[in-house]
């Protein structure tokens, strides 16, 4: 790790001041991304903005026909939550299986979506519940913010609040999990909100997560994993590396859409 | 340098230090207590593992200068008085190790599951639970047996028993 100055502000307001002073700093959440990639130099950030003490970025409560979960709060705050248990089962159980125990006591769901791994977990649930991102500035629906690999729409001095989640009527997510990093090989979570269906897949796009249209038409029609019968995905645009080509990713987002909405339906 | 507060094993300790110091290095070359162990160094192999506020947590993957007012526990908090701890003496009966390397986090790691999923646990529960903890030796077969004789013996003690023994003085 290269040297970096220290910086630990008591709220989001004090880190955004800090950042917008400080040359080349970064933010800390978790660090479980950050501080790894720090260790192998891949990162060599000056100044470290850790937002650990920021109490406004904590907590999660239910607002109207919403779930509003605080940047800074783990995934195991989250998986563990009575109020995100109740709401939206889906995205507790998504929280539940994100890398190992450990690791949910620390990572955060601010850090996992300003990072935008392409085999992250929680991009799919923003993008399938069509949540929105709340940062310092202004607020960004989950369509406009995953822009690409490791890419968002978020700004120079930008910091992620909170994430609002709509309550739908059905979520499930699935996932074929990287054994070794416990990252998603493929994921998908389905979502269904009144009639509106959303089908969202990480670890398989060669951009990062993305929307799969074609399974959402069929599942318009009957919300049930056999309306996917016969439906694939092809294998353009998708990832290929040691651990699966693009052939067999494709396969799987067919299957881990099924398994999601037997999930979702309770079947 | 910077300046950084915490408990560790109910002690207070205060040091200066680099902030690039992680949790690992501070405990075994500041504080000297070397039982918690570095793997793999990359999050994944669990022999670091020590609780942070009553969580287990990598402590290869975090800031020591980041836990100011924390409460930190690693393997040497566990044994009181001289008399190990349930689940380190449950690991001992069940030859719950070979080389012992990973043996500290698998234990900490293993209380860890007791304090969130109470004391009679299944070996699917502790399969999975302990997955973020390899162990290159014994096929995790005793380490399980291990846990569970482990959860099982810790509902006999008294509550403060299992987390950290001595609070922070403030």
């Amino acid at each position: 790790m290269y040297a970096f100055t220290y910086h630990r502000p008591a709220s989001s307001r004090q880190a955004a001041g800090l950042l917008a002073k400080k040359e080349d700093a970064k933010i800390l959440a978790g660090g479980h991304t950050l501080l790894p990639t720090m260790k192998q130099r891949l990162a060599a950030p000056t100044a470290l903005i850790d937002l650990g003490a920021c109490g406004d970025l904590k907590g999660i409560v239910r607002k109207g026909r919403t779930v509003v979960i605080g940047a800074m709060s783990t995934h195991a705050e989250v998986a563990e939550s009575a109020i995100v248990q109740e709401a939206i089962p889906g995205l507790a159980y998504l929280a539940s299986h994100i890398g190992d125990p450990h690791v949910r006591h620390r990572g955060t769901i601010g850090g996992s979506v300003a990072n935008n791994d392409p085999a992250a977990d929680y991009p799919a649930a923003l993008l399938a519940l069509g949540a929105t991102i709340v940062t310092n500035k202004r607020k960004l629906v989950a369509d406009d913010f995953f822009t690409g690999l490791y890419e968002t729409a978020l700004e120079e001095g930008e910091i992620i609040t909170k994430v609002v989640f709509p309550i739908v009527s059905r979520a499930g997510y699935a996932k074929f999990r990287n054994p070794a990093s416990r990252y998603a090989l493929v994921g998908v979570f389905v979502a269904k909100r009144g009639s509106d269906i959303r089908v969202a897949v990480t670890g398989a796009g060669e951009g990062g997560v993305f929307r799969w249209p074609e399974a959402e038409a069929a599942l318009k029609a009957r919300f049930a994993p056999k309306s996917l019968d016969g439906l694939k995905h092809p294998a353009k645009g998708i990832n290929g590396d040691m651990h699966a080509d693009p052939e067999y990713r494709a396969h799987l987002i067919g299957v881990m859409t099924k398994q999601a909405v037997a999930q979702a339906t309770g079947k | 340098m910077a300046t950084v507060s915490m408990t560790v094993n109910g002690k207070a300790v205060t040091a200066s230090i680099d902030p690039r110091t992680l949790l690992v290095q501070y405990l075994r070359e500041n504080l000297r207590l070397t039982g918690t162990h570095v793997g793999c160094d990359t999050s994944q192999c669990g022999a670091c593992v020590v609780h942070i506020d009553g969580k287990a947590a990598k402590a290869c993957t975090v800031l020591a200068v980041s836990l100011e007012g924390a409460s930190v526990m690693t393997i040497e908090g566990l044994a009181m008085n001289g008399t190990l701890h349930p689940m380190q003496e449950a690991f001992r009966e069940h030859h719950g190790l070979q080389c012992g390397f990973c043996t500290p986090g698998m234990i900490m790691s293993a209380v860890d599951i007791v304090n969130r999923r109470g004391h009679a646990l299944d070996e699917k529960t502790i399969r999975e639970d302990l997955d973020g903890n390899i162990c290159r030796c014994t096929g995790y077969h005793n380490i399980v047996k291990a846990v569970a004789a482990g959860a099982e013996a810790m509902a006999g003690q008294s509550m403060d028993r299992k987390e950290p023994p001595r609070q922070a003085a403030e």
